[in-house]
């Protein structure tokens, strides 16, 4: 056989080999999103008697003019900026103590990864009950440090049900962002900090200039994995208010959920989900050209 | 596209062994960082053992003001009440059965296409790689109204397979990047020295290959399993029959007669139950997610 025809059956078999996935694969991402461009073109809603009726751009100019959807937007930007920033300072601080020795270390780490791997809904509605208006622990906790009176109605005011939910997904997705950060803390060599002290250096001049720009990289790829999640919030949020109260904490998410599901209005709806992905896919350039660019300069950096 | 090359199991040896010793200079670490450990176990514990007790309370300490801490009384009824009033047991059941068979297919169909990738140069592997890392970003709801179309046109509504498919299909990236990378690292010899041998390709991979490839397929499995066993926009969209729900949507569909009757000791058992398989594979299994998922985001 020459190495030619070798070659060859190695590419056969190696398409047989990823053939299946693939296919699955454009079923269900690429189909629906290729579908959603197409149907945001049509009007097919309860006016139309769900037959599709093209419309041209109609639907995108409902949208330039839908306050509901730029609310939703609003509540989607502050929801995920809110989230994500918090959990990169949480989840660098655990990082930074689990990457410390001291007794008990294997037992704790276990527990920080515990709230991620549980069911968002589930969560949803323990931070509800905690939340909860009479019986809640955080108005009783607050009752009994004496700061306030009756209970806060903590999931029926705007700003504060925004911040309850912004609180539960901190807790359930800070151990993400901590475990990435933590595998990346383990790659820098030691000599490093010890080099660096030994100079006269500070801790925090260590962390500045040492641990922050080493671990750069798993800190982009952990915003960026949790930017898209948070950006595409809906279980937590359907569970805890709902999107409630008043529309206030509805994400984009949900929006278009009830476009779809409440209102029938299926052309509406691809249109939302066509201004999300591509939304999101802008996010993701952002981010990649930060992440390449860092990429080189690290690299510059090691051969010099 | 890597930044950091090095075997998982040097990873999860490092995250294993206790690395270094207290570093000498800052010696307010040796009181703070205990502290601060013990302050992230409260912090990662305490919503689910709140809603541990909350579910082992009698109502009257349940709607208890100022709220029961200590309670004296315990009572089994909301977990009672869940299989008896409820079709509990069948949800549970839903779950376990939807979960394991989207992990086992994901890892049939994952494991080859990742092998292919790591080994075979295939053109047009550059492209397939880039689509599998784009895909692993995209939000489900960005997905959920063109398949509810899908379900729709092949008559899957109230059908297993309509989140089987779905929750495979959304865990193939990770599992094609985490086992793509587990087989970059797999000695090349010992494949070369199975065909000096006389095996065909076949046998060489069911005999050689996969016996040494089943720490990462537990690895990967475990990741599907938890998506799996999370999801709720498909579960709450295609399944409306209440015998075939599953855990997430059922629970957080539980709800009184009426408005002013909200069942918190029923849901609170129902959040203990749909929590537990999972608490158990964390804890058995925990530095497998570890690496699992380290490797699976790093490959980005």
């Amino acid at each position: 056989m020459t190495t030619d025809a070798i070659r060859q059956r190695e590419q056969r078999t190696g398409w047989i080999l990823v053939t299946p996935a693939l296919l699955l694969l454009l079923l269900v991402f690429a189909y629906p999103i290729g579908r959603a461009f197409w149907e945001s073109f049509f009007t097919k809603n309860l006016g139309s008697e769900l037959q599709p009726v093209f419309s041209g751009v109609e639907n995108y100019t409902r949208m330039a003019f839908d306050g509901r959807f730029w609310g939703s937007l609003r509540n989607t930007t502050i929801f995920t900026v809110a989230s994500v920033v918090l959990e990169l300072l949480i989840g660098m601080g655990i990082a930074l103590v689990l990457n410390q020795a001291f007794r008990g270390r294997g037992a704790i780490r276990t527990i920080a990864i515990l709230p991620w791997a549980l069911p968002t809904a589930l969560i949803a509605l323990a931070w509800t009950w905690i939340f909860n208006d009479q019986y809640g622990v955080v108005n009783d906790i607050l009752r009994r440090l004496g700061l306030i009176e009756t209970g806060i109605n903590w999931l029926g005011e705007p700003t504060l049900a925004m911040i309850a939910v912004i609180i539960a997904d901190v807790w359930k997705t800070t151990p993400f962002i901590s475990i990435l950060l933590l595998a990346g803390l383990q790659s820098i060599s030691n000599d490093l900090y010890e080099a660096h002290a030994l100079d006269g250096a500070t801790a925090w001049q260590s962390f500045r200039q040492i641990t922050l720009p080493l671990l750069m990289p798993q800190i982009l790829i952990a915003g960026l994995f949790r930017f898209a999640q948070a950006f595409g919030i809906f279980d937590l949020i359907a569970v805890m208010t709902g999107g409630g109260p008043g529309g206030a904490t509805e994400t984009v998410s949900l929006y278009v959920y009830s476009t779809v599901m409440r209102y029938l209005d299926f052309g509406y709806g691809a249109a939302l989900v066509v201004v999300t992905f591509l939304l999101l896919v802008l996010a993701v350039a952002i981010a990649n050209f930060l992440l390449s660019k860092l990429r080189a300069r690290a690299a510059g950096v090691e051969s010099r | 596209m890597t930044t950091i090359d090095r075997p998982l199991d040097a990873q999860a040896d490092e995250i294993a062994v206790a690395k270094q010793p207290p570093k000498p200079g800052f010696s307010w670490q040796r009181l703070g960082v205990p502290i601060a450990a013990f302050l992230i176990a409260v912090f990662c514990l305490a919503p689910i053992l709140w809603q541990l007790l909350t579910s082992i309370k009698v109502n009257a300490d349940i709607s208890a003001v100022p709220t029961v801490y200590f309670p004296t009384r315990f009572t089994l009824n909301h977990y009672t009440e869940l299989f008896t009033r409820r079709p509990f047991l069948q949800y549970v059941l839903n779950s376990f059965l939807v979960s394991i068979l989207s992990t086992l297919l994901a890892l049939g169909l994952g494991a080859p296409a990742a092998y292919a990738l790591a080994r075979m140069r295939i053109p047009g592997e550059k492209a397939v790689l880039a689509g599998v890392l784009i895909v692993t970003l995209f939000p489900y709801i960005l997905l959920f109204l063109g398949l509810l179309e899908v379900v729709r046109a092949l008559g899957l509504g109230n059908n297993y397979l309509a989140l089987i498919i779905p929750y495979t299909a959304i865990n193939l990236p990770l599992t094609i990047l985490v086992m793509r990378s587990f087989f970059q690292q797999l000695p090349r010899d010992l494949e070369d020295a199975a065909k000096v041998d006389g095996f065909n390709t076949w046998q060489m991979l069911t005999q050689i290959v996969l016996p040494m490839t089943l720490p990462a397929l537990v690895t990967t499995g475990i990741l599907t399993f938890i998506s799996a066993w999370n999801e709720f926009i498909f579960a709450l969209t295609f399944i409306t029959r209440e015998d075939m729900k599953t855990i997430p949507v059922a629970a957080a569909q539980l709800g009184g007669a009426s408005i002013f009757e909200i069942p918190y000791g029923p849901i609170a058992a129902a959040t203990v139950l749909g929590t537990l398989p999972l608490v158990i594979l964390v804890l058995l299994f925990q530095r497998k997610i570890v690496q699992g998922l380290t490797a699976g985001a790093v490959k980005g």
